[in-house]
């Protein structure tokens, strides 16, 4: 600009050290998506979201690792269909009452269970594994072929409340649905092709 | 033998540049929009609130669910697996023995009894579909007086009140009108009240009834008789006017039997044969060898030349008559004339004629006594009553089941004169239009809900349990009637058990009853000995009728047009009009939905200068209808066909409003015909929807057919059509064989295109209803179509029908290009969908030859009432908006064979795995097992030489296949 002979600057309007900053930044432009990605990714899989080993609270504190590791009763003697059906079954307030009519029958911790019995309305449990319902697992199968309770449930008999032991993500299952030779229990047990069980309908139909 | 010129619609036949262009379009023009236009401000925000909650959403894991087990466990059920009961569909007051399949007490699907006679393992459409009817929110909840809603124990006041002896007067005054009654111990009751009330009387009326036959049965013989036909028996049938195959009583029986007689194998040529006389083209036209259209009052006169000429009168000069007499003559003992129901008694008198002339009686068919209790005419049975109300001689009426303030004859003025009547009780399953005009309304149990006995047209017993309690205040028959005999407390199943176990010893008792129940077949000794009425006996003596039949006169031809009604193929008489399902369900032949219509010949249409979707109206006697016509090829000319069912006000939110009420203009005199009816384009036009031309293969040698005296001679027809490139050609990757490889055959042969399947199929698959407007953008969802072609002559086509489904193509056009791999190939090769990788590109449904990919377009599950998230199967995923879906073989099932046969260190056994189509199927026409095993049924008939794939030209190689059509044409008729 030119006012009667003399020139007149604009002041700058970015510092010089912008330069840096933006060069900084194209160039860093991969690094930080990198990171998000990672940070997100490691986020996704951490108990606060997948709540795996998360303990939930449940109307009557029932402690797995009392009865099973304590009194060594079988997984089955409650969870009766876990070998014939596709779920394991929920004990009924009756396998409760059982024994708790005469052990432990006054005790005020078991008060939930006793006026469920009596009024004949059930126990509601807070799910501890629940798969997306656009996901079928039948436990029967998994059982007969040999991959053990543990394997999928852990240490359950080191539970005194019950948590869940995996996040049951997708490629967990597919850990196993991969190389399932590596988890199945029993030795000489058949196991069907990866590529069998990696068939998408085996789980999604 | 040749396969080209197939059309499916008048359109295409004409070829109409139009028709082509919409074609080429993959949905119509209007397929973005719903509702009402949503502009671009509304869009962003919408767009961009749902991408913060949807955001946000995610960041919070999900809510836990609670898990609610039992307080005390039942004994039979094993959480996650389905129970089957055995029970029985009634309808039309006869039974179809089914199985109901149970989770956790919640009935979910509907298959046959293999060891009910009447079902042999299949159902029918109306069956698959009534499990909707239990969880239809519509139903009637309450009971209510005067609108107002009730208790039982108010009723129950109230009617003792009114069955005071003093105030009733040994019943003067006090009528009962009930549907067809099969079931014994009802039959008992109403048998017991009349004993109570002398003077009272019992009054039955369905408006689709067997007056005709009992008519002519009675003309015949002096008494009523009911016929049992055994069509496996029969190399000649020929039908009057008769849908054996898919609307008489037994017709999942019969069309067992008659397809049981079309299987040909290679090289053979022993086929029975059918001739159809018949005014609007039904399935049993459709599958005849030969068929012509006569107007429904020329069936007589046809019947009576074809009497004439196996008396031996000589040639009538009709080829086609000719040809039927000399194939009947040559049949001896060996055919079957059957007429139709909706023919007049005349009709069925000649048929009895011929059939005893022709010696059938007691080889082919039986005369039996009637099945029910106490036939009466229907007709007349109604005009009893309805003179009895017009004089004012009723004084309390109870309607206990029905309808028939909507489905009695116009001119009978049913509502009107039921206005005279001084109490008025209503007892159904719907608050319907009768409902509206009567002072108490009883809501009815549905079938599935209560304890019932019923009987089914050969003569079964059934006793049918309930699988649930009845969802709203609902009351069997059985309790009804027994709160008149002044037991009001006493239960159905008390009721029966004391019915079924008189003068019987009790552990015995108990034993058979349990046996009964378990079976859906009532034990012989039980039936034998405390059956309340005897099994049909069977009358030894063929009927002498030929002096009857000579009293008839032939009827004058004339030009004016004749109005033929005929039940709906999907909501029967009006009843299922608020079944989603059945409103849904392509009508069989002209693929309308939602609504009824008036059907013409292209003739006829000509002639009144009407097309498709114009509006007639049809007066007669001075009432007059409107309807919209839709023009059917090989319809008779100079008749009309119109539909009852629709034209409800009060049916509920899915049937009310819907069509035109067909009741409106027939008459008690002649309920099924108008011989002379005044018919006028009335300017008007009516949307209608027709799925024919959705999803359009684009005729490409898709059907093709032989005659079984062509195939003996080459067998390999189907291979000089078959235009597959070879197998190396194909880029797409090799699939080893495993052990097991899915396949399907489908016999068209046998297929009757009854809908069976299609329905079972919805059932199956939790397939949503989607509305008539969302059908008629070609958004119906049903994974199983059945396509219908006609081919030659627009005035005489012949007809045919192919099932069609997701074909599982070992090498598909959808999979490649999908963008996130939702549809891929399964190691034992099905085309694999899965719903939660889908984001609904649509691409793979564009790619899709065979157009058998269904795209939700809305969350069409989100309007349904809460009531009907007890229907789903919990098997298969509930599909949400924007994903595709189609056909999976029933992979649910698949997979439940494969982990039994796992459990017991076995191979999946052939026929292990039945698809719900296949179970279905009355016909046996669909076949599905592994490929694999080489002694499977369904390799065996893929190895048939006409077996053939659909557009194997495009190398897709299709695992469903089909086996082409053989007919057995009688060279002496022209075609």
């Amino acid at each position: 600009m030119q006012t009667g002979g003399q020139r007149v600057y604009m002041a700058q309007i970015f510092h010089r050290s912008t330069n840096t900053l933006s060069r900084v930044s194209i160039f860093g432009a991969v690094f930080i998506v990198a990171a998000l990605t990672t940070v997100i990714s490691i986020l996704i899989r951490s108990p606060y979201f997948t709540e795996a080993r998360v303990v939930r609270v449940q109307p009557v504190p029932f402690s797995h690792k009392h009865h099973v590791a304590g009194i060594g009763i079988d997984c089955r003697y409650c969870h009766t269909s876990v070998e014939e059906s596709s779920f394991a079954g929920i004990p009924p307030t009756k396998t409760c009452m059982n024994c708790h009519s005469q052990v432990w029958a006054d005790s005020p911790t078991l008060e939930p269970v006793r006026a469920s019995f009596r009024e004949d309305r059930s126990l509601e449990w807070t799910r501890v594994n629940n798969l997306p319902d656009f996901v079928y697992f039948d436990h029967s199968i998994h059982v007969r072929r040999g991959v053990s309770c543990t394997t999928c449930h852990g240490p359950v008999d080191q539970m005194p409340m019950t948590w869940r032991e995996n996040t049951l993500f997708m490629e967990w299952c597919l850990e196993c649905h991969r190389h399932p030779e590596r988890f199945v229990q029993i030795r000489g047990q058949h196991v069907d092709s990866p590529r069998k069980l990696t068939n998408c309908s085996i789980c999604h139909r | 033998m040749t396969t080209k010129n197939f059309w499916r619609s008048l359109e295409e036949y004409a070829n109409f540049e139009e028709f082509q262009k919409s074609l080429e379009d993959e949905f119509p023009p209007d397929a973005a929009v719903r509702q009402g236009v949503v502009d671009r401000r509304e869009f962003l925000s919408l767009m961009s609130a749902s991408l913060a909650l949807a955001g946000l959403s995610s960041c919070a894991p999900a809510a836990p669910e609670k898990i609610v087990p039992y307080v005390r466990a039942p004994e039979e059920i094993v959480p996650g697996k389905p129970l089957f009961f055995a029970t029985a569909f009634p309808l039309g007051g006869y039974g179809l023995g089914i199985l109901a399949e149970s989770h956790m007490g919640r009935p979910t699907k509907i298959e046959g009894n293999p060891d009910h006679p009447a079902s042999l393992g299949s159902t029918d459409a109306f069956a698959q579909a009534s499990i909707l009817s239990l969880y239809d929110p519509d139903r009637s909840k309450a009971i209510t007086q005067a609108g107002a809603i009730t208790t039982w124990d108010a009723f129950i006041t109230n009617l003792a009140a009114e069955l005071d002896p003093k105030r009733l007067n040994k019943g003067e005054g006090f009528r009962i009108l009930t549907e067809t009654v099969t079931s014994p111990t009802l039959a008992a009751q109403l048998k017991q009240i009349l004993q109570q009330f002398p003077s009272a009387r019992w009054h039955q009326y369905e408006p689709v009834n067997a007056d005709s036959a009992r008519a002519a049965s009675r003309m015949t013989f002096g008494r009523y008789s009911d016929i049992r036909y055994h069509f496996d028996k029969a190399d000649v049938i020929l039908s009057l006017d008769a849908d054996f195959l898919l609307s008489m009583p037994g017709h999942v029986r019969h069309a067992r039997e008659f397809t049981a007689r079309r299987r040909v194998k290679a090289g053979e040529k022993e086929m029975n044969r059918l001739y159809a006389a018949e005014s609007a083209p039904s399935v049993t036209g459709a599958v005849a060898d030969h068929r012509r259209a006569a107007r429904p009052s020329q069936i007589q006169d046809i019947a009576s030349q074809i009497n004439d000429g196996v008396a031996g009168k000589g040639s009538t000069g009709d080829a086609w008559i000719d040809a039927v007499v000399r194939d009947l003559q040559a049949s001896r003992g060996k055919s079957i004339v059957v007429a139709g129901p909706h023919q007049p008694p005349e009709v069925h008198v000649i048929a009895h004629d011929l059939n005893t002339k022709l010696g059938n009686v007691g080889q082919t068919l039986e005369y039996v006594d009637p099945i029910e209790p106490n036939p009466v005419e229907q007709m007349q049975s109604l005009g009893d009553l309805i003179k009895d109300m017009q004089a004012g001689a009723v004084d309390l009426l109870l309607i206990a089941g029905g309808n028939p303030v909507y489905t009695a004859p116009a001119d009978l003025e049913f509502a009107k004169h039921l206005a005279n009547v001084r109490l008025r009780i209503h007892f159904s399953l719907y608050e319907d239009e009768t409902s509206e005009r009567c002072h108490w309304h009883i809501p009815e149990t549905h079938f599935l809900e209560s304890w019932a006995d019923i009987r089914s047209d050969d003569g079964t017993t059934t006793i049918m349990q309930p699988l649930i309690n009845p969802l709203y205040a609902g009351k069997s028959a059985y309790e009804l009637l027994s709160a008149f005999l002044g037991q009001p407390t006493r239960t159905t199943y008390e009721i029966l058990i004391e019915a079924w176990g008189q003068g019987r010893n009790k552990d015995e008792f108990e034993k058979l009853w349990r046996k009964s129940v378990h079976d859906g077949v009532v034990a012989p000794e039980l039936n034998a000995v405390g059956a309340l009425y005897e099994r049909p006996g069977r009358s030894q003596t063929a009927p002498t009728v030929s002096n009857v039949v000579a009293g008839f006169s032939p009827r004058s031809p004339s030009d004016v047009i004749e109005v033929a009604f005929r039940p709906d193929p999907t909501v029967y008489d009006g009843r299922f009009a608020n079944n989603g399902w059945l409103q849904e369900l392509p009508k069989p032949l002209i693929k309308i939905v939602w609504d009824n219509v008036a059907l013409l010949s292209p003739a006829t249409a000509e002639r009144l200068n009407v097309i498709n979707e114009d509006v007639i109206e049809i007066k007669s006697e001075g009432r007059a209808v409107r309807a919209p016509v839709w023009i059917s090829p090989g319809h008779a000319n100079d008749a009309v066909t119109l539909f009852l069912g629709y034209g409800r006000t009060r049916a509920g939110a899915l049937g009310s409003n819907r069509g035109y009420n067909a009741y409106s203009l027939r008459t008690s005199a002649s309920p099924w015909l108008i011989k002379n009816a005044e018919v006028r384009k009335s300017g008007e036009r009516y949307a209608l929807v027709s799925t024919q031309e959705h999803h359009s293969m684009e005729n490409r040698n898709l059907v093709r057919r032989a005659s079984a005296a062509e195939y003996a001679q080459r067998p390999d027809f189907v291979e000089a059509e078959r235009d597959t490139p070879p197998g190396e050609l194909t880029l797409y990757p090799e699939y080893a064989p495993e052990e097991y490889a899915w396949g399907m055959s489908i016999d068209l042969s046998t297929c009757i295109g009854c809908n069976a399947c299609v329905i079972a199929c919805q059932a199956e698959n939790n397939i949503p209803v989607v509305g008539k407007i969302e059908a008629g953008r070609s958004r119906e969802m049903h994974w199983l179509r059945i396509d219908r072609y006609y081919q030659g002559d627009i005035h005489e086509p012949e007809i045919f029908f192919q099932p069609v489904m997701c074909m599982h193509c070992e090498d598909a056009p959808c999979e490649p290009v999908c963008p996130v791999a939702a549809t891929t190939h399964s190691s034992e090769g099905l085309n694999e969908m899965t719903y939660n990788r889908c984001v609904g590109t649509r691409y793979c449904s564009n790619n899709c030859p065979y157009k058998v990919r269904r795209f939700n377009f809305f969350n069409f599950h989100s309007n349904e009432a809460p009531s009907m998230a007890l229907l789903y199967n919990p098997d298969v995923t509930v599909r949400s908006r924007g994903v595709m879906e189609k056909c999976t073989y029933c992979v649910q099932r698949i997979n439940h064979a494969r982990i039994n046969a796992k459990k017991e260190d076995r191979a999946i056994r052939d026929g292990e795995v039945v698809t719900a189509c296949q179970a279905a199927c009355p016909a046996g026409a669909i076949v599905f097992g592994n490929i694999a095993d080489p002694n499977s049924r369904v390799s065996k008939l893929k190895s048939e030489p006409r077996n053939y794939g659909v557009l194997t030209d495009l190398n897709t190689r299709p695992r469903t296949t089909y086996l082409a059509k053989l007919t057995n044409p009688n060279p002496a008729v022209k075609t």
